[in-house]
């Protein structure tokens, strides 16, 4: 099953290859990772999204929490959470077809952040579903290349 | 008070307590050993930077101290990544310190630069790169603390060449503030007390126990629980010397190479006590059959080793005397008549004639007048009576040595368990005898293993350090040759070492002594004669060379399905 782990951890040299050599050495998968400063100072979250069953993750987390500098680690999906991800998508936007672009552009509310005769680009925000969906409604425009932050994630603020 | 950082390195080190340090110069540690002199701690200058991370290691696990380390940039740091793996996977207290070229040079390729952290930092359990030398004092304080506390481990410290000359003031820091590292000693009392009340109903018990029973010193409580309750106490190689071996509730080694008696125990008990011990595969066989039939508590220090590879069903997070004095107090709590132990007669009769009917054996020499490898450790356990330190290479030389000397107090089998490396026990016996001038120190050899650190020798001549190491010399890397009698058809491909060094002369060579052994009846007198010496000795003794390691459970196999003599 798919998890989002999310981890504290102190803002330092090497940080980030401990946590991903662990995951290499061991033999776990990533999915997607994103790590960034938080507004703590010295602190840095890492968002990893993973793959494994009960036991393996349970073995990462633990893995994870073992590491001198984590702080703390916790399973989003064990709670409610939101989860958003975001993407770039530079179309093929010739012609007839950039009318219907902006049309699908405009129904998932995303954004057209960059324009040339002959391209658009395209920024959505969402969930895994959403962003799926985007795509395989644009495939058959010609995606010329995407970019993708990978998923972060955070636990809602009511639990029931 | 204004120093350098070479100078705070060794002002640290003295405030640790380190009065002695394994190390081999170079270039970018010059400035260190240039303040050497001046500080009260002895340096033992090895042959191979290898020789001084097991030496440290040595010395750690037998005097319980941290070890420490001392190695150059570049070559001198890669040549001290195996002992530092070896010292991970046995969880023993380490600290590494090593040169780096200076930080304006870091990630061009500079003379003699290697990224040791990035290279070290799946087999330590922490380690540093430090830039700055107002961090270095922090930095070795948080080494040495790492490295002793939670499940122990090695700690590297790389310190950058301008670092080391860079000066600054100098304040060792008292107390240590990580907020990322907080490791769990105490169990939960209610986890604790569920343990008690399994284990006074428990007709069928076991202890397995493993070297964290011994590097938290929890000998005596781990005694003191399986005498009161009347437990049947079982150990792993790493766990040798945490109860004594000539005590009636004594198994003797489990897994691989274990005995009848704690394998079947282990597959017939109803309840099973593990303690510092982590379910390795060479100990537990075939998985999913390992103690099928018993209840398996689980006592670790380390989480990550709970639920890792076998699903227990009583986790308790916590240091294994911790533990053991919580269930003191909850065992003493109980009534008399409640506390278990009293209708375990059965089990213990069963186990008993087990260990009557199927003791650790093999065929004694016979006309062919081969000196069997068993008979010489049997002979080293008589002249030493169990009050030597004894240390040991890998292959069948280590597991004849767990398998034939009884170990009664811990601290006393020093053995590369984990990692199994061919080469540790010399200089780590080295190590041992610095920690202990006064005690016999023994490296039971095999003529394969003895090869790979053979030059810590002159070490052993310069610093007058009389270990000695007895080679049980089966010209053959054995415990190879064994899986290839056993499981490869007899193929002896790469594993006969008939070219070999006259080890007698070799050894004179260095100026120690030594012996050679052929004759069955002269093993016990050479030995002793060599024992009595107080320098340096090999004695090569040619033992039956196709002798095998015997009980065996082949890889993957239950542990009852048992390959005996
Ligand atoms: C550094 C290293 N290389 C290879 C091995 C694989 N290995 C395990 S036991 C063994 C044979 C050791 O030979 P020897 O030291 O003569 O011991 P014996 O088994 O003959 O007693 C080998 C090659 C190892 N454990 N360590
Ligand atoms: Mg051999």
């Amino acid at each position: 099953m798919r998890h989002i782990l999310s981890i504290q951890v102190e803002n330092e040299p090497g940080v980030l290859s401990r946590v991903v050599g662990l995951f290499s050495g061991r033999g776990f998968n990533i999915e997607s990772l994103n790590v960034a400063p938080t507004l703590v100072q010295g602190l840095s979250l890492i968002t990893i999204c993973t793959i494994g069953d009960e036991q393996i993750i349970e073995q990462i987390i633990k893995q994870l929490r073992k590491l001198v500098t984590t702080l703390k680690v916790v399973d989003l999906t064990k709670v409610k959470s939101v989860e958003r991800e975001m993407m770039l998508l530079k179309m093929d936007a010739e012609g007839t077809k950039r009318a219907e672009i902006l049309r699908i552009v405009d129904i998932f509310r995303c954004k057209v952040v960059d324009v040339s005769p002959d391209e658009l680009t395209v920024e959505v925000t969402g969930d895994q579903g959403k962003i799926q969906a985007l795509v395989n409604l644009l495939q058959r425009f010609g995606i010329k290349e995407t970019a993708r932050t990978g998923a972060v994630a955070m636990k809602r603020g009511m639990q029931e | 008070m204004e120093l350098s950082g070479a100078q705070i390195l060794l002002e640290s080190l003295k405030r640790e307590g380190v009065d002695v340090i394994f190390g081999f110069p170079g270039g970018a540690v010059i400035d260190i050993y240039d303040q050497l002199p001046s500080y009260p701690i002895k340096h033992v200058l090895v042959r191979h930077e290898q020789g001084a991370i097991h030496a440290a290691d040595g010395y750690a696990r037998a005097s319980g101290k941290v070890g420490v380390c001392l190695a150059t940039s570049g070559p001198g740091a890669t040549n001290t990544v195996t002992g530092i793996a070896t010292a991970y996977m046995d969880s023993i207290p380490v600290v590494i310190f090593t040169g780096q070229v200076p930080t304006p040079l870091i990630g061009n390729d500079a003379f003699q630069e290697v990224d040791i952290v990035g290279i070290t930092r799946p087999c330590t359990k922490h380690n540093y790169l430090v830039k700055d030398v107002k961090d270095l004092a922090r930095t070795i304080k948080e080494a040495f603390y790492l490295a002793a506390s939670g499940r122990p481990g090695p700690v590297l410290v790389d310190i950058p060449k301008d670092v080391q000359q860079a000066v600054t003031a100098y304040k060792y820091p008292k107390t240590i503030a990580m907020r990322s590292y907080n490791p769990t000693y105490e169990p939960n009392v209610k986890q604790v007390r569920k343990v008690a009340k399994l284990i006074s109903q428990a007709k069928k018990p076991i202890i397995y126990a493993g070297g964290g029973v011994i590097s938290s010193n929890a000998s005596e409580n781990l005694t003191w629980l399986a005498r009161t309750l009347r437990i049947p106490v079982t150990a792993t190689l790493m766990g040798l010397g945490c109860y004594p071996g000539d005590d009636p509730l004594w198994l003797g080694m489990l897994g691989m190479h274990g005995t009848f008696a704690a394998n079947h125990g282990i597959q017939n008990a109803d309840l099973i006590l593990a303690i510092g011990s982590r379910f390795d595969d060479r100990v537990t066989g075939k998985i999913s059959e390992f103690g099928a039939k018993a209840t398996i508590i689980h006592v670790d220090i380390d989480p990550t080793s709970i639920q890792k590879n076998v699903a227990v069903h009583v986790p308790v997070v916590s240091d294994c005397k911790c533990f053991l004095e919580t269930l003191r107090t909850e065992v003493e709590a109980l009534a008399e008549d409640a506390k278990g132990g009293a209708d375990r007669g059965p089990w213990i009769d069963l186990i008993t004639q087990w260990k009557a009917e199927h003791p650790l054996c093999y065929k004694p020499s016979d006309e062919k007048g081969l000196i069997k490898p068993q008979a010489v450790v049997e002979a080293i356990y008589r002249l030493t009576k169990g009050d030597a330190i004894i240390s040991t290479e890998v292959g069948q030389n280590q597991m004849w040595a767990a398998q034939f000397y009884n170990y009664h107090t811990p601290r006393t089998f020093i053995s590369s368990g984990g990692l199994g490396t061919m080469g540790y026990g010399f200089p780590a016996a080295l190590g041992a005898q610095m920690a202990f001038p006064d005690k016999l120190v023994i490296d039971i050899a095999g003529d394969g293993s003895i090869q790979m650190c053979i030059q810590e020798l002159a070490t052993a001549m310069c610093y007058e350090l009389p270990v000695k190491i007895v080679i049980l010399n089966n010209s053959y890397l054995g415990m190879v040759r064994q899986w290839q009698e056993l499981f490869y058809a007899k193929n002896y491909c790469d594993t006969c070492l008939d070219v070999a060094p006259d080890f007698v002369k070799l050894a004179e060579a260095y100026g120690a002594a030594g012996f050679r052994v052929t004759d069955p009846d002269k093993v016990e007198s050479t030995l002793k004669e060599a024992f009595a010496l107080k320098r340096p000795v090999i004695v090569d003794v040619r033992v039956d060379p196709e002798e095998n390691v015997y009980p065996m459970v082949p890889a993957g196999k239950s542990l009852t399905e048992m390959i005996l003599v």
